[in-house]
């Protein structure tokens, strides 16, 4: 293809066009480097760039991962039937226990509610939740995010929790029309202030894109044992107090490590809460045009 | 008339058979495959297509798309912007430059490239990302990367001589 006009813009394009290829490699290499410092210096106009690119690929990205649960869930059922009758023991004999459980819980909830009545206690507002598919897990040696198939419209605001079951995963980083990425608690950009739970110990728990992440900033005199429930502390309103994380799974030199929850490589459907917390992550950006 | 344009529409939808399949491959990889410890090790599908279309057809799959490739990846990936642009443009001058080199005749000699290729992503991916965080990732998932995308890189091959051979010969 040559280009036909004529004139200056010939003159200063040909030479441009040869340096252009000549220096091609280069150019591009200078262009990418150019991308990671924009993307340090203005995150938000890289969140954006992103959230739109993921938005228009989602169906897509959609289509795609249907085939894929398909095949998980058949493995899984197949499985399912091979430990049909182990599996039911044990469901029975949890059962049991729960049903004690459910006593327990029904008495302290009484007793909690007649306490409540006592102190004029103003409870938490309620969550609402919305529920979105994960769409895409993409392979990233260095990052743990998700994409799921819920976005602005469907009530999604930047800084809300994700849950799996009953465990916490991770937080939305990112807000499109109808996706949204979710970081992982694992990645090693995700923090979130907890604490133990029967301890009562606070700590950060800080990812480092292993699978365990770690808990910084606990005293040094703090004991953490194996098997303590680690729960969102609610420190900097970021989330509420009380979402269960993790359990600590080992107390050595390496750190005190916690065992996630949620089984977080299996994650088909995720939670994402809306705590309607006055002055939290949901009301930062409050309703951002979507240009 | 119409026949050399249908013609010409022809020969631009198979000249398009690089990129498309790497775009393809690019989606492909973001699936969730509910695999356990699967993502962190997911093989770069990406950077195979580009290995081999930077050997057998610079022509079709220019550094620019390359680029733009690399740009989607990060986009969609999470990646800091521009981490697989850079990494796969590196690759794509690599090859070409040493593209005598890379050019061989029997599949081993290919394989053996890719190796060196994928290791220098992976070790090229990492200084980044290092640099990035300011401080020293673990280099075992990106270690682990490279060995599961060099064990498959086979059976993507094959996928690519099948299309090189079903559109752009002949």
């Amino acid at each position: 293809m040559k280009p036909r006009t004529s004139g200056s813009v010939v003159r200063l394009a040909a030479p441009l066009r040869a340096l252009a290829q000549r220096f091609s490699f280069l150019l591009l290499v200078a262009a990418s480097v150019a991308l990671m410092m924009v993307g340090k210096v203005d995150p938000a106009f890289v969140d954006t760039a992103r959230s739109r690119v993921t938005d228009a690929f989602a169906p897509i990205l959609d289509a795609l991962s249907r085939p894929a649960a398909t095949a998980a869930r058949v493995i899984e059922s197949v499985v399912d039937v091979q430990n049909v009758y182990e599996e039911n023991q044990r469901l029975k004999a949890e059962n049991a226990r729960l049903t004690q459980w459910r006593q327990a819980a029904l008495r302290l909830e009484a007793e909690n509610n007649s306490l409540r009545s006592v102190l004029r206690y103003k409870p938490d507002p309620a969550a609402s939740y919305i529920t979105a598919r994960v769409i895409a897990a993409p392979g990233a040696t260095f990052f743990r995010t998700l994409v799921v198939t819920a976005g602005r419209r469907d009530g999604v605001r930047k800084g809300q929790a994700a849950l799996a079951g009953s465990g916490m995963v991770g937080r939305v980083v990112e807000v499109g029309e109808w996706s949204s990425r979710v970081l992982l608690i694992t990645d090693i950009n995700a923090r979130v202030p907890v604490v133990l739970e029967s301890s009562r110990q606070r700590a950060l728990l800080a990812g480092d894109n292993s699978d365990q992440p770690k808990l910084i900033y606990l005293p040094p005199d703090a004991v953490a044992t194996v098997g303590e429930r680690v729960v969102t502390s609610g420190h900097g309103g970021a989330y509420p107090p009380g979402i269960p994380i993790g359990v600590v799974a080992s107390v050595g030199e390496r750190g005190v490590r916690v065992q996630p929850i949620a089984d977080l490589s299996r994650l088909e459907h995720l939670r994402l809460v809306d705590f309607g917390l006055p002055g939290g992550p949901g009301e930062v950006e409050p309703h951002r045009d979507w240009k | 008339m119409t026949v050399t344009l249908w013609q010409r529409l022809d020969k631009t939808g198979r000249n398009l058979a690089p990129f498309a399949v790497t775009v393809m491959l690019l989606l492909l990889g973001m699936v969730p495959l509910q695999i356990p410890s699967y993502t962190e090790i997911a093989p770069a599908l990406t950077l195979m297509a580009v290995y081999y279309w930077a050997i057998h057809r610079p022509d079709l799959l220019r550094p620019g798309a390359v680029f733009a490739l690399g740009l989607l990846q990060d986009l969609l990936s999470g990646a800091p912007l521009g981490l697989n642009a850079l990494t796969l443009v590196c690759v794509h001058w690599t090859v070409l430059t040493q593209r005598r080199f890379f050019l061989a005749n029997t599949f081993a000699l290919m394989w053996v490239g890719f190796a060196l290729i994928v290791l220098g992503a992976a070790v090229l991916q990492w200084l980044v990302v290092c640099a990035l965080s300011a401080s020293a990732v673990p280099f075992n998932a990106p270690f682990f990367q490279a060995l599961l995308t060099l064990a498959l890189f086979p059976v993507f091959a094959w996928l690519f001589i099948r299309v090189h051979r079903a559109f752009l010969q002949g």
